[in-house]
């Protein structure tokens, strides 16, 4: 299957390129697997490396699939990496760390850091308060109190420069801009208080709030690293799709092969295609003859065959047999660039939509300012006070506010909703996801691959000869056609040892005990002179010197719990469409057996699209489920989607959710749980509001100490957390 | 009250080394990859390599 890896020159490798040197003189690699699910996955891949000679160090990231190899010795180790991934049945992408990952890698690191540090300096100042609060100044003094100032003000300060800079540097860079965001006012009260706060020190005054704004940004820097977790997945999605853009195809020249960028593809080049690759761009097939499985493109189910002088669509796959293809059309003409065009508009127009923290934040921000604002003049112009106590109980009330509450109402109930999803097969994305599947009114599903589970089936093989199942499956393992491999797989027991021919668009030709010729494959090619059967019916013929021996026939099953899952979400409420690429016989008896009316089929991929902006532009929330290459405009454009984790990169990559295994529930789960989420979300605000309610008017009238102010703070944080967790219960 | 002078150093050192330990566990990659680390434990030890990132 592969080619030996020494054999390879540097032209021809897709790996290569990416090895890097260090300083010490060995050489690095840094690779991004798919299909890593369990331990064993880790250790397969690791222990698999560390076999080859030289290979120092092997660590698989597991969170973002990522793989970082170094070895000493010859660069070309490389391709041996590449191969041994391979073999185990993985597939690795290299990638150039420089360009992706490194930036945010250090960005959660950060607010790690700041995290620790804040919660470090929390700590050690409620020691203080503690004592602060509990004793009055009788039994203390003056002097023990400003001593206990003094130390909070000394772990404060630096503690505040620190770790409130995530938070400066973001309200500075959105007053540069002229705008104004939720970390302005959270900026100005950490800064006023921590100010004020020094000012009633050195004038030996009573409340010195650094407890409370070393807390509030303890609060807020936990929910601003939940925030970028839940946000994290959806970076890295995007740098994998780019990565998958920039893969490379082997152009033919007079002077040997030469494997370039995709993108730099002209009509005119002659490329190689080898089996089991995807044809990089479209083209006319000029050497060769072999099977070519579009379903993913066109959504097809049936393989078909084609030869030379036969066009062939980008992104199709090649199944059987190498061929070289002259391109008609560059990567950005082809039909997979025009999909990826279709994409990024798609995008585009998600880039619109304002997530609910801030939509509340863009009501929150100025509400805040002007009631602070307020609160000082009354107390320096009405009551006549002096305008340091005024400035700081302006401070308590931007304080007070309680974005901390705020902050984690959202992220709280978002990490946990996306770690429940996740224990049970189901990859969201991002957080906001959560928000949008809880106004889906609309499903739409693509049939191949979504609803059925997109391989054939063999039907009904207890009723075969057991004889010949036996030849044909032993003819099937040598072959990469799906219906082969379907046989191979329904097939237990021993096998005959056949060297059998593989004869594009035909089938498979071996002989056995000296004389008689076998033939698997297509009706007429294997069994001219039977009766031809039905159309539309996958079906492979066993012959023997060309008579039929046994016929097998194959189907796209539903997946198990298809119709389950299809009533339960019309029970919901929600409109299902079927839209398909596929033959309408095929399209309409799917729908018939799975209640859905509203059936399309013989849908291209921009009639999927034009359907489902239709639909949004009629005001409907549309959820796309999908796994195809046809389906990934309409999945990066529609409000939700979702794909199978058997779907094609690129459907993965455009779609918000990924669910793993055979079965269709997961669905459900997923639109029970954002249901759910947003509930809490909604609870947590009102929780917040009411809180507000009470401790807004105490704050402006100066009745705020510090201890009411770190007791309210950290009920309103604690109410919060305590009913996010109750996401566990029903979802 | 001079007892103060004492633990409140004390105190705040003991939460200075919570701090440095929490940094160097940052620091030297502990908290890269959590959902590896949980499955990581099911493995047999092996002798690590060298990190040539540390």
């Amino acid at each position: 299957m592969t080619m030996t890896a020494n054999a390879l020159s540097p032209d021809l490798s897709r790996i290569l390129p990416y090895v890097q040197i260090n300083d010490n003189g060995s050489h690095s690699l840094n690779l991004s697997v798919d299909g890593i699910y369990c331990a064993a996955c880790i250790q397969k891949i690791e222990s698999g490396l560390k076999k080859i000679p030289g290979v120092s160090y092997v660590r698989l990231n597991f969170t973002t699939r990522r793989l970082n190899v170094s070895w000493n010795g010859a660069r070309e180790t490389g391709d041996d990496i590449g191969h041994v991934i391979a073999d185990l049945g993985y597939k690795a992408t290299a990638y150039d760390p420089a360009m992706m990952a490194k930036e945010s890698d250090s960005e959660a690191k950060n607010l790690l850091l700041c995290l620790g540090v804040a919660g470090f300096a929390a700590g050690n100042i409620m020691l203080m308060s503690f004592a602060l609060w509990t004793t009055d100044i009788e039994t203390m003094g003056v002097g023990v109190r400003d001593f206990l100032h003094w130390v909070s003000a000394l772990v404060a300060i630096p503690a505040i420069a620190f770790s409130g800079r995530p938070f400066f540097l973001s309200a500075l860079k959105a007053l540069r801009a002229g705008r104004t965001n939720m970390d302005v006012p959270i900026s100005v009260g950490l800064i006023l208080t921590t100010g004020m706060s020094l000012f009633e020190l050195v004038s030996h005054g009573e409340h010195a709030y650094f407890d409370s704004a070393v807390m509030l940004m303890f609060f807020l820097l936990i929910g601003r690293y939940l925030d970028y977790m839940a946000r994290a997945s959806a970076r890295r999605a995007a740098t994998d799709l780019l990565s998958l853009l920039s893969g490379t195809a082997m152009q033919v020249t007079a002077a040997g092969g030469k494997n370039i960028l995709i993108r730099d593809v002209l009509a005119g080049m002659t490329l190689s295609v080898g089996m089991g690759e995807h044809f990089p761009v479209d083209g006319m097939i000029s050497k060769g003859r072999t099977e070519i499985d579009t379903s993913l493109v066109t959504g097809e189910s049936i393989p078909v065959s084609a030869g030379e002088g036969d066009e062939v669509l980008a992104g199709t796959l090649n199944l059987n047999m190498p061929v070289q293809i002259q391109a008609l059309r560059g990567a950005e003409e082809s039909q997979i660039g025009g999909m990826v065009r279709l994409m990024e508009r798609a995008e585009q127009s998600q880039a619109l939509y304002v997530r609910i923290a801030d939509r509340v934040a863009r009501l929150y921000t100025p509400v805040v300012h002007i009631l602070a604002l307020a609160t000082f003049i009354y107390w320096v112009w009405m009551a006549g006070q002096a305008w340091q106590p005024s400035l700081l109980t302006a401070a308590t009330v931007l304080i007070i506010t309680c974005p901390c509450a705020l902050a984690l109402a959202v992220p709280i109930v978002q990490v946990l909703a996306i770690g429940r999803l996740m224990k049970h097969g189901i990859m969201v994305r991002a957080g906001d996801v959560l928000e949008r599947i809880a106004t889906v009114d609309t499903v739409i599903f693509d049939k191949t691959g979504t609803l059925t589970i997109g391989k054939p089936v063999l039907q009904a093989s207890e009723t075969l000869d057991p004889e010949a199942f036996r030849v044909a499956a032993s003819m099937a393992v040598n072959s990469r056609h799906p219906l082969s491999r379907s046989i191979a797989a329904s097939y237990q027991g021993e096998l005959v040892s056949l060297a059998p021919e593989e004869i594009p668009g035909c089938g498979l030709i071996a002989t056995l005990d000296g004389a008689s010729e076998y033939r698997l494959g297509s009706r007429v090619w294997a069994a001219p002179h039977s009766q031809s059967g039905a159309a539309n019916v996958m079906e492979v013929v066993l012959s023997k010197n060309g008579s039929e021996l046994a016929s097998f026939k194959f189907r796209d099953e539903l997946r198990k719990d298809a119709k389950d899952t299809i009533q339960a979400l019309q029970r919901r409420g929600l409109k299902l469409y079927l839209l398909s690429g596929d033959r309408q016989e095929i399209v309409d008896e799917t729908g018939r057996q799975l209640g859905i009316p509203d059936i399309r089929s013989g849908m291209k991929p921009e009639d999927k699209y034009n359907f489902m902006q239709e639909l949004r532009r009629q005001g409907h929330k549309v959820m796309m489920v999908g796994d195809g290459m046809n389906d990934a405009p309409t999945l990066a454009g529609a409000d939700v989607s979702a794909s199978p984790s058997s779907a094609i990169d690129l459907a993965r990559n455009s779609s918000s959710v990924v669910f793993t295994g055979e079965m269709l529930s997961p669905l459900l789960r997923l639109i029970q749980t954002g249901v759910r989420s947003q509930t809490l979300v909604h609870q947590n605000f009102g929780m917040t509001f009411i809180y507000n309610l009470v401790a807004i008017p105490m704050a402006v009238a100066g009745y705020v100490t510090p201890l009411i102010a770190a007791a309210a703070m950290s009920l309103s944080s604690l109410a919060v957390i305590l009913n996010a967790f109750r996401i566990r219960r029903r979802a | 009250m001079s007892i103060l002078l004492y633990m409140i150093p004390l105190a705040l050192l003991l939460g200075l080394i919570g701090l440095v330990a929490f940094i160097w566990s940052i620091r030297s990659g502990q908290y890269d990859d959590l959902d590896g680390a949980a499955y990581r434990i099911l493995l047999p030890d092996e002798n690590e390599g060298d990190n040539p990132n540390t």
